[in-house]
Order: C-alpha cells, then structure tokens, then sequence
C-alpha cells in the first residue's frame, strides 16, 4: 500500500524529504519540495496533477535519471541518490524498466531488437535472450511482429513493444510517463490492460505519471500532486468520485 | 630571459597539445574500430542510422573521399618521381664527377682523369677486356611539346658506344644505336612521345646540325626515357666544350660490393680530383628538392581539404547526434554507458571515413602508371615520370581519412554521451 506520510517502513520504494529545485537565472525554481513516498512491491500507481507540478521530475529521480537537490530515495536497499553517474547506470539497467509517452523505440531496429536492447547489457547468451524477447513479445501479443520496424506497426503496437522492452530483463519496477497520452482510446485501454496484468499476473510494481483520469482508474492508488507535493491520496474509488483533475 | 622563458613554456604547451591529440586519435580510431566487441550498443544501430541518414553520410563520405584522393595522389606523384629517379641508377654503377660537383652539369672530368681511373680495381670489363665505362657530356636543347607546342628542355647526353653495357636495364625497343662519329640519335620513349619530331626516321635540327632518329630507346621508366642520347664526342664539339672533357663518367663495376674499393683507390689517388658515389645514390639526391616540394606542396593542399573534410564529418555526426538526441538518451536511461554512447558514434564516424577512405583510394588508382612531366632543377630539363600508386601509399590514404573521422566523431560523440538523460529525453 502506498504512503505518503514517510513513516512506513520495509517498502520496495522509500522516498524521503525529496527536494528538487531549478535556477532558471536569478530565479529558484521549486519543483519538489520535501516529497515523502512509500511504495510496496506488486503497488500499481497513478500520479496525476497538473502540467508543471513536478510529475515528470519525480519519475526521473525514481528512475535514477535525474538528482535531487536534497533528500533521498532507497530503491530494494539501494539508496540512489548517492550512486556515482557509472554505478547509477548500472543500476537502471538492472531495477528500472522506463515506459515513455511518445514510446521511443529506435526507428532503425526491428520490434526483436529494439526489446532486446536491454538485455544486451547482461550476460546472456544470444539464445537465452532469444527466449527472453521472444517471451516478453509474447506476453504484450506481438509475438508475430517481432521483425517489424516501429514505423510498420500502430501506435498501440509500439508502445506494446515499448512495454515488452520494459519489462525484458524482469526489472525491479516500472516507470510509465504518460503511457496512453499519444493513444487513441482502444489502444489506450489495451495499453492500460496490459499494465493491470502485469501488476495482477506477473506481481510487477507501476508508478505511472498520467493526466487521464480513466487511465488513473485502472492504477490501484492514485496520488495526486500540486506545486512539487503530494496533497491527496487514496484508494481508485475515491480519486474517481474525487474527480482528479 | 623572460621572453626565453615564455618560449619554453609555449613550446612545452604546444607539445602537451600534440601529444594529447597524437593520444585522442590514436585511442580513438582504436577504440572505435574495437567498437563492435567492447561496446554495448549493436553494431546493426551504426549501419542502420547511416543508411537511414543516407544523403548527409553520402556527403561526408565524398568530402573526406576527396582529401583522400588529393592526399594519395600527391604522394603518388612524389613517390614516382622519387622512383623514376631512383630507377636511373644501378647499385653496380659508379658515377664519378670533379670533386665539389653536385649534378653532371656542373662536372668536368679530362679523358686523362679517366684513363687513370678506369684502370683501379673494382672496375668491370667487357669480353674484349677493355674497361666498362662511359664518359658522358650533357646538355639542354628546346623542342616543342607535342601536347601544348611550346619549347620545353630537352636533356641530350652523349654517351659511349659501349653505354648499353654499362646500362643494362637500358634496351632499344625499336631501330638500332647511333653510329659513332655520326649526328645520329636514339630517344628515349618518353621522350619520343613527347616532343614533336622525336620520331624513328626523322630529322631534327639543334646545334647547328641535322640529327637522325635511328632508334627509341626503352630505359624502363627512369629519367633517361625522358632523354637523348647521340655520340659524346659529337655532342662535346656541337656544345662547344673544351674537346676531351666530359662532365661525368659512370663505370660498370665488377658487382655492388667492388664499390667501396673502387671509391678508395680513387679518392686516395692525388693525381685524381674526383669525387665518386654510387649512380643509385646520385639519382636519389637529385630526386630529394623534388619530392619534398610536390610533398610539402601536396601535403598543404591535403590538408588545407582535410581541415574542411573533418568539419563536414562534425557536421554530420552533430546532426547524427541532434537528430538522435532522444533514441541516444532513450539507450541511457534503458542502461547503455556514455562510454558505450561514445564507442557507437566513433564507430559510426570511422565507418563513414573508412568507408571515404577506401573510396578515395579507389578514385587515385586510375592513375597509377598514368605519366606527366615536370621540370627537373638538377638538370634544367624536362622529367616525365608516372604516378606510381603503391599499397603503403593507400594504407597510408585510409590512415588519414580515419585521423578525419576521429577528429569528426570525437566531439559529437562526447556530446551525446553527456547530454543531460532527462533533459534529452523531452526532445521532440
């Protein structure tokens, strides 16, 4: 279950007084201020918000893509914050699969290759990821079009096989950043199922950024953010009574 | 003082800097062509990305197969005058000159000089047994170039009777010798084919006289195939030159090794005001001001188009990295390395200049073999001489246009490599 209030204890995901801040010239930018998180393995969250209040920033900080100003975050034991840039790559490498809005697959590689991409950076051998990508394909359904280049598949279909290179090398959790946000709604439903039943079948952990409240409600919490601080929690039921915006 | 010191610090700056950039190059080209085996990021992306981009990595590829081809042409130039040179002497020829002299025009040998001379050890003989020498006289006469009809310098050397025994390599390809005493030339193939009249039967006029071509002469590829030859002692009276006074003469030794021997009794004769080197030897330094010009010259252009080249591939793989900026972070923030990051783009870098490389290497083969001419400062005449486009000289080409991918990749390369991950990522 997730908290907000930082004092829970044991999670997969310990985020502690997280501070991030930005100088645009003379000027401070606070674009988290004192984030308090706790996130258990199998949690499948949504984080809404407006444009603006910090949602992106805090992904990049979980993944390890960004450092904050102050305060920390523990991933499975792992305290991030203070990797050198080397050792956090590493790490992503191994704990973070990255789900992005605009999917980001490499337009020059085959659906095959482009899921393969991460595992290239374990020891397997060509066989073993072989089995690996050819199982991840299969899990989001596109088993049949893994020698597809992203621009011969749809945008539904890309963003599955951005998902199956996501969760290929079985990472710790996985960060979603707008994952529907270029999709039409069939394609976006068929995205967010997939997401469910990898938290529901496969026991993965979703933190996902979203601005659709319908997309939201498939997550099993939702927190909601404003002005770089988590002001509401709560189970899927009440975010959609609560129409989060 | 403080401008010595100054100095020195400048100079130690300078050789910092080179030995930094020897170091980047060096390290670069290794580590890039290396790419494929220590990088994370497959080799597929690289060949991938360029044919995708295929019109801005055409356009590099061209620029640097350009300097490619201007640098190994240069060379080849240098190289085959060097070598047409070179290939006038015989290591078992000595060529002996008044001591002093540093070309045959300058020389002055009396026939009593040589007599003495050709009587010293080490000095081949013919079956008849008489001593295997020529002494030569050299001189410059106009004619028309065939291609342009403007005069060029024409070298004419009288020679011996007996001078294709001493010049072996030497071999009338068609016609016969000139009849001693006679105003009968044999041309070189050159030669022939470059000057106007130079043909077998015909007549030309120079020194006051009428000269017969009575044979052409193939003197494979040396400077004397851009030469004529007629009877020494006619030639000496046309020039005008103090009768029984050549300016060199070139013996025939018993083998290579007979030289040192024959050098000594000579030079330690002081009857003798001789100076004595091997013929190859000769030729080579007359070859030397040559070569380092067209090599420095050639060696300025090449670079002035490499400076050119090695911005045209930045400006290739800038936009690489620009157009890519989010496929590269995307590779980041999934694990890849910045040092696999900057593996890939050097490889892809030296990809396009190997591939350039090769490409220029193959545009300058057609002229291997290919003969133009040039004037020659030791002698005041026309030198034809041909391209001579070896495998060292195309190693050498490919070398350089990997030194213009390295300079071109390393800074894309490290740019796409330490890019922000986060900030990239939101690149449209």
């Amino acid at each position: 279950m997730v908290s907000v209030d930082g004092g829970k204890s044991g999670s997969l995901i310990q985020v502690r007084e997280l501070d991030k801040t930005y100088r645009r010239g003379n000027e401070d930018i606070h674009v988290l201020q004192g984030l308090n998180l706790d996130v258990d393995q199998g949690d499948f969250v949504a984080f809404m918000g407006p444009s603006g209040s910090g949602k992106t920033t805090m992904l990049n900080l979980l993944g390890g893509l960004d450092v904050p100003t102050r305060g920390s975050v523990t991933v499975a034991g792992d305290e991030i914050t203070h990797m050198s840039r080397g050792k956090l790559t590493e790490w992503r490498a191994r704990h973070v699969g990255f789900i992005f809005q605009m999917y980001n697959l490499i337009p020059v590689l085959t659906a095959f290759q482009n899921v393969e991409l991460p595992l290239l950076l374990t020891k397997l051998s060509k066989a073993e990821r072989r089995k690996h990508v050819e199982a991840a394909l299969a899990i989001v359904g596109l088993a049949d079009r893994m020698h597809h280049f992203p621009r011969q598949l749809s945008g539904g279909q890309e963003q599955r096989v951005a998902i199956a290179r996501a969760i290929v090398a079985d990472p710790t959790f996985l960060l979603c950043d707008e994952p529907t946000g270029d999709l039409d709604r069939k394609s976006a439903d068929e995205v967010m199922e997939l997401l469910r039943r990898l938290v529901d079948e496969y026991g993965k952990t979703v933190l996902m950024v979203t601005h659709d409240p319908v997309v939201a409600r498939i997550a099993k919490q939702t927190l909601h953010m404003e002005k770089g601080v988590l002001v509401e929690a709560g189970a899927r039921q009440e975010v959609v009574s609560g129409g989060a915006s | 003082m403080p401008a010595k010191i100054f100095l020195g610090a400048l100079i130690t700056i300078v050789a910092i800097a080179a030995l930094l950039l020897l170091l980047v190059i060096v390290g670069g080209i290794i580590a890039g062509l290396l790419a494929p085996l220590i990088g994370s990021v497959p080799v597929s992306y690289n060949f991938r990305s360029l044919r995708a981009r295929w019109s801005s990595s055409v356009v590099a590829i061209l620029g640097i197969a350009g300097t490619v081809g201007v640098f190994v042409a240069m060379l080849s130039l240098a190289h085959g005058f060097r070598a047409t040179l070179v290939a006038s002497g015989s290591a078992d020829n000595a060529l002996v000159m008044r001591a002093g002299s540093t070309s045959e025009m300058m020389g002055g040998i009396t026939l009593d000089s040589i007599r003495v001379m050709q009587d010293k050890p080490g000095v081949a003989r013919d079956a008849n047994g008489a001593p295997l020498v020529t002494q030569e006289v050299v001189g410059v006469i106009p004619l028309p170039l065939i291609r342009t009809g403007s005069d060029a310098n024409v070298q004419v050397r009288g020679v011996s009777s007996n001078v294709l025994q001493i010049r072996k390599f030497v071999k009338l390809e068609r016609g016969r010798m000139f009849t001693p005493g006679l105003n009968e030339i044999v041309v070189g193939k050159n030669a022939a084919s470059t000057y106007q009249g130079l043909t077998l039967g015909n007549t030309i006029n120079f020194g006051g006289g009428h000269w017969r071509v009575v044979g052409i002469f193939d003197a494979g590829g040396s400077a004397f195939d851009s030469e004529v030859w007629c009877d020494q002692r006619i030639l000496n009276q046309v020039l005008q030159r103090p009768p029984n006074v050549f300016q060199s003469a070139t013996v025939h030794l018993t083998s290579p090794a007979a030289f040192q021997q024959f050098k000594d009794a000579v030079t330690s004769d002081p009857s003798l005001n001789l100076e004595v080197q091997r013929e190859v030897d000769y030729y080579a330094n007359q070859s030397s001001t040559m070569t380092r010009l067209i090599t420095v010259l050639g060696g300025l252009v090449a670079l002035i188009m490499a400076i050119g080249a090695v911005f045209g591939a930045l400006n290739t793989m800038y936009s690489a990295v620009s157009e890519r900026g989010r496929e590269i972070a995307t590779m980041r923030a999934l694990g890849f390395s910045s040092w696999s990051v900057i593996l890939s783009f050097l490889f892809e870098s030296l990809l396009i200049s190997l591939l350039a490389g090769i490409l220029g290497c193959l545009a300058v083969l057609p002229l291997n073999g290919w003969t133009t001419s040039t004037m020659n400062f030791q002698t005041f005449s026309n030198l034809a001489f041909a391209f001579k486009v070896t495998f060292d000289l195309l190693l050498a080409g490919v070398a350089f246009a990997l030194i213009m991918g390295v300079l071109g990749g390393i800074l894309p390369a490290l740019r796409a490599a330490t890019r922000p991950v986060a900030v990239a990522l939101r690149e449209l």
